[in-house]
């Protein structure tokens, strides 16, 4: 376990500040047109590589993940009136260090109608660190059906990786240190949009 | 450290809260292909059962094997507790199959209790029904069930009708209700409510009539006749007649209120045919509701590193006695 990040790159991070409503200490990376920006980019970005959103489907890693693939979802609709449908998935259960932290509440898994087998699946993800939440999610669909294929799309890329996993679509690479915070707020979740480094 | 579930007064609005957040959660697998989920691999849940109980059982059964959990039921019939094998001695077997949490169901009130603070096993213990004192797992898939249908349970009126003397139903709902801010009244004749029932915070009632029309949730209790040395009332037919639920009876309720039943019931006594196959039954769906519930349990206490809900390991838990 030496060296090794906190397991934090997903629904947590930075969560323990959530309810601040002031502005974040550290320095801001992305504002929230830069976010508007990345995420418009991002959404051409998937239709463009899957040829259009026939059979596309994306799934939130809650919390930030799931306002994240529905603003992509509303993007999309907006440039193409296209229709995707947004679920989210939760991954706490799946998680490999759950046994080390005390039991964490579940978050809201919500799979649409339709399901996930055969489609194109964008996992969504506010910052891809470890790696670790990407794993969990992919062990957590294999227990509910068999996409097609599996895409992934992060606000923020910050490197420091420990498992073979990528990201498809990155709004921002963001190289960092370990010691660093990378925090991503929302207006759906924090009432304000932003991502800041300190 | 918090590691047992004993009583239904153990549990904080928040712990409480947390519990029914998760087994909203658990309920949605019920709705998938793979019914099953990784949380407990390789823990082993004991069922350690000292009295008869098929659906109890049966539900930790399936909730412990739907978090993958190993499971090993331990019935009092055709084992060594039937040969005469102390409490103690059961509990030390058990520590040393290595049982990470073992469900209790006893015929004697503490039973859990002695077994979770005698100092014998290393376990998470969940009280399944002891006696005549808790079943706190059955509050929690009540409260479920009843916030599944009318939300939030502050200022809802719950009446709970019938053998609330014998009934550990009713002493951990009573309890777990006032928790979560609902208002209990207990409506049963004077021989079959306990004694001390003033410190239980809630109304009581000899007049099912009365009661009805301002209930959210009736609940019926069974007549435990088997815990009945004495007799507690003339004959079943003026029990029915007084505290029977009927057509008649129901259709005085508000239009949004729910029937509920623990199980299991004797038609014709209690409750008739008609009301427990009514719409305004939910008497099925609790049991539904059961496994959820228990798998929220069992994920919260053994599913970390420390469990996140329940009794404190060093005080003597309970707060529920009379």
């Amino acid at each position: 376990m030496s060296a090794a990040p906190p397991e934090t790159d997903g629904p947590d991070e930075g969560s323990g500040g959530g309810s601040d409503p002031g502005p974040e200490p550290g320095r801001v990376v992305l504002d929230a047109r830069d976010i508007d920006r990345a995420l418009t980019r991002i959404s051409h970005e998937i239709l463009e590589r899957n040829k259009g959103s026939e059979g596309l489907l994306l799934l939130g890693i809650p919390t930030r993940g799931v306002h994240l693939a529905q603003r992509v979802a509303a993007i999309m609709s907006r440039v193409e009136d296209v229709d995707v449908p947004v679920g989210s998935l939760d991954v706490t259960m799946y998680r490999d260090d759950l046994r080390l932290r005390p039991a964490r509440a579940l978050m809201h898994t919500d799979i649409p109608t339709q399901g996930l087998d055969g489609r194109t699946v964008v996992l969504v993800d506010d910052v891809l660190f470890s790696g670790r939440t990407i794993r969990a999610a992919l062990d957590a669909m294999n227990d509910i059906g068999r996409p097609e294929a599996v895409q992934l799309a992060v606000l923020v890329d910050r490197g420091h990786r420990q498992l073979p996993i990528r990201a498809d679509f990155v709004g921002k690479n963001l190289p960092t240190s370990l010691v660093e915070k990378v925090a991503v707020r929302l207006q759906e979740s924090d009432g304000h949009d932003g991502v800041t480094i300190r | 450290m918090r590691r047992h579930l004993l009583s239904a007064g153990d549990l904080t609005r928040d712990d409480a809260q947390l519990v029914l957040d998760t087994a909203e959660e658990m309920r949605s697998l019920a709705d998938r292909p793979i019914k099953k989920l990784p949380a407990l691999r390789g823990r082993t849940v004991v069922n350690l059962f000292f009295e008869d109980s098929t659906r109890t059982r049966i539900s930790f059964e399936a909730a412990a094997k739907r978090l993958s959990a190993d499971v090993i039921n331990f019935s009092a019939k055709g084992s060594s507790l039937s040969k005469g094998e102390s409490l103690k001695d059961t509990a030390l077997t058990l520590e040393a199959m290595g049982a990470d949490a073992v469900v209790c169901r006893h015929w004697a009130s503490g039973a859990p209790h002695l077994l979770a603070h005698a100092g014998w096993s290393r376990s998470s213990v969940v009280n399944a029904g002891d006696g005549t004192h808790e079943h706190p797992t059955q509050a929690l898939l009540d409260a479920f069930t009843m916030t599944r249908h009318l939300g939030p349970l502050d200022g809802r009126r719950v009446a709970i009708v019938g053998d609330v003397l014998h009934s550990r139903v009713a002493r951990s709902n009573a309890l777990l209700l006032r928790t979560l801010g609902a208002e209990v009244t207990l409506v049963a004749p004077p021989t079959l409510l306990p004694l001390g029932i003033e410190g239980w915070g809630v109304e009581t009632s000899y007049d099912l009539d009365a009661v009805l029309p301002k209930a959210d949730v009736v609940m019926m209790l069974r007549v435990q006749r088997e815990r009945m040395n004495a007799a507690f009332f003339p004959s079943v037919r003026e029990y029915s007649r007084r505290y029977g639920l009927d057509a008649r009876r129901m259709a005085t309720l508000q239009d949004h209120a729910i029937v509920m039943h623990p199980g299991p019931m004797i038609r014709g006594m209690e409750i008739t045919a008609d009301v427990a196959d009514s719409d305004r039954s939910v008497i099925v769906e609790q049991v539904t509701n059961g496994v959820a519930v228990r798998m929220a349990v069992l994920y919260l206490l053994l599913g970390g590193s420390e469990a996140a809900i329940g009794g404190a390991e060093d005080r003597p838990s309970g707060g529920g006695e009379a």
